[in-house]
């Protein structure tokens, strides 16, 4: 625009750029100094930013930069730090008992805290974020345990799951007595009863008891045992603990009978390694019901 | 000549001037997207991704059509408190039989990318009823019409969906083109024939995690529940990290 002579506009008395259309001139209203220093300042950043940082694609890569930085890199790298800080406690909990673990504040502390995240991030949306439970999820701060409540079996109940899709899962399940006909509609109400008696709960009217302990000891006392008090060895529930897993009355019993509900706990190793499963372990343990 | 005259043309032409804009913003666009087709970096070599089944194929279109990438994200992003949390960060190869992808970018919810086998299909489904029953603080809507919404391969016509993806490149095969809709059932039917055959058309080892089980917990039905559970519980299982070479991978 040397060539451009300077031209005043009469009106308002900002010069022009000389650029015309059809008669009408523009007027030079230049951008704010403030805006345009700093849009030189990014133009300038951009390129101190193509030197440090990987940018341009090339033919077989790309620019790596003089800081040759990856994200990845990065979190890897601060992963890894983390775990080689948790290491040695880490190993030292793998290897100690449940009264070392309780008898070494250190070991405890540590045990606790991850086992509480953990927890949090993977239990919790089951159990309940105090551990309480829902009907079908259960309560693991009370003392009644379907596999046990002792560290090593909470370790192997973590690590494998119930039903869950791993070789070495805990495994059980009750026959459905009415839905593949094993027993009668009436011979289900009548030890359902009797369960229920067993248990401590009224019991539906006229129901003949006796003929359910028949049935029981025939049917379910393999299992449930003839006490009725379960047998954690192959996970049977005790059916005179004070709570029930699928709601505690006889006609939820009857619908067990019926048609058992199973649930399924996920097997845990694979996804949280050996040391955070032995402190969810600690941590389940030190709950409440802890044996 | 001065700058001014070189640039008069584009200024007092609009043809030409449109003409001009798509050729800068072709070779912005270019210089940017091209490279990601043959950059090796971006190309990860993973082991074990698989193309959707039928059913779980049908439960991601529930899961776009539900709305919820609006508050699940389906990316771990390369972070050490997200690593601890979800797991080994999400790989671009991942997300490669996925029309459209469902990264999201919102987190009202948790990241859900790895999310399969991390619950129960019973938890799976009670939560979906209703949110609240197993998790008090939830703010997600219950979605329990899921359950009552029965299959039908008539109204679904997953088979054309099979067949618009491999279009795209997804590696179905006509066997599965043709068998889709009795594979979306099948998948939900444990010990039928049906399952054997959808089995034998999705067979272990080459097809990592494809399981036959009633998700939603109803014999007599193929719902949408099943479906969607499906898709939830095979999410972010597929690539097989052992085999995962981090370091190639690095970028």
């Amino acid at each position: 625009m040397a060539e451009h002579k300077k031209e005043i506009d009469q009106v308002t008395g900002i010069e022009t750029t000389g650029h015309e259309w059809d008669g009408l001139k523009e007027l030079n209203n230049p951008l704010p100094k403030w805006w345009l220093y700093m849009f030189y300042g990014s133009i300038v950043w951009s390129v101190i930013y193509w030197i440090l940082m990987p940018s341009w694609p090339l033919v077989n890569g790309y620019t790596k930069g003089l800081l040759d930085y990856s994200q990845r890199a990065v979190a890897t790298e601060n992963f890894d730090k983390a775990a080689a800080e948790r290491a040695e406690i880490g190993t030292m909990l793998l290897e100690a008992s449940l009264e070392e673990i309780r008898d070494t504040p250190a070991l405890l502390e540590f045990a606790m805290a991850q086992g509480e995240v953990a927890f949090g991030d993977n239990c919790a949306p089951c159990h309940g974020t105090g551990a309480t439970g829902f009907e079908g999820y259960p309560n693991l701060q009370d003392d009644s345990w379907i596999w046990g409540g002792d560290l090593d079996t909470l370790s192997t109940t973590i690590s494998y799951g119930v039903r869950a899709e791993h070789d070495e899962t805990r495994y059980a399940e009750m026959p459905a007595f009415g839905r593949d006909e094993l027993l009668e509609k009436e011979e289900i109400i009548q030890v359902a009863n009797y369960v229920g008696s067993v248990a401590g709960l009224p019991t539906q009217e006229g129901v003949d008891l006796e003929a359910g302990k028949v049935i029981y000891e025939e049917n379910c006392a393999a299992c449930h045992m003839e006490n009725a008090k379960g047998d954690l060895e192959t996970g049977s529930p005790n059916l005179t603990a004070p709570t029930y897993l699928y709601g505690k009355s006889v006609e939820d019993i009857i619908a067990q009978v019926n048609a058992p509900r199973h649930g399924v706990m996920p097997a845990w190793i694979d996804r949280l390694g050996e040391t955070t499963v032995k402190s969810l372990a600690v941590y389940v343990h030190s709950l409440g019901g802890g044996q | 000549m001065s700058a001014w005259k070189k640039h008069q043309i584009f200024e007092k032409n609009s043809l030409i001037l449109i003409v001009g804009i798509i050729i800068m913003i072709s070779i912005g666009g270019l210089v940017e997207i091209v490279p990601l087709f043959y950059l090796k970096s971006t190309i990860e070599k993973t082991e074990g991704m698989r193309p959707y089944t039928p059913l779980e194929l049908v439960g991601r279109n529930i899961y776009v059509r539900e709305g919820c990438y609006a508050c699940h994200s389906q990316q771990i992003r390369p972070m050490r408190d997200e690593l601890q949390r979800y797991g080994n960060y999400s790989l671009a190869a991942e997300s490669m039989y996925d029309r459209p992808f469902q990264w999201g970018s919102k987190r009202t919810g948790p990241d859900l990318a790895r999310v399969g086998g991390k619950y129960s299909d019973e938890w799976q489904r009670d939560h979906l009823i209703d949110p609240r029953s197993v998790s008090p603080t939830s703010v997600m809507p219950g979605y329990p019409f899921l359950m009552d919404a029965k299959l039908s391969p008539i109204k679904i016509e997953i088979e054309n969906n099979l067949k618009v993806n491999a279009l795209y490149g997804v590696p179905y095969t006509d066997e599965q083109i043709a068998n889709a809709n009795a594979d979306m059932m099948a998948q939900a039917m444990p010990d039928s024939d049906a399952a054997e055959g959808f089995l034998e058309r999705y067979p272990e080892g080459k097809y990592r995690n494809v399981v036959v089980r009633d998700f939603d917990g109803n014999p007599d039905a193929i719902t949408e529940m099943d479906a969607l559970v499906a898709y939830l519980q095979m999410l972010g299982t597929l690539v097989d990290f052992s085999l995962y070479d981090e370091k190639a991978n690095l970028r």
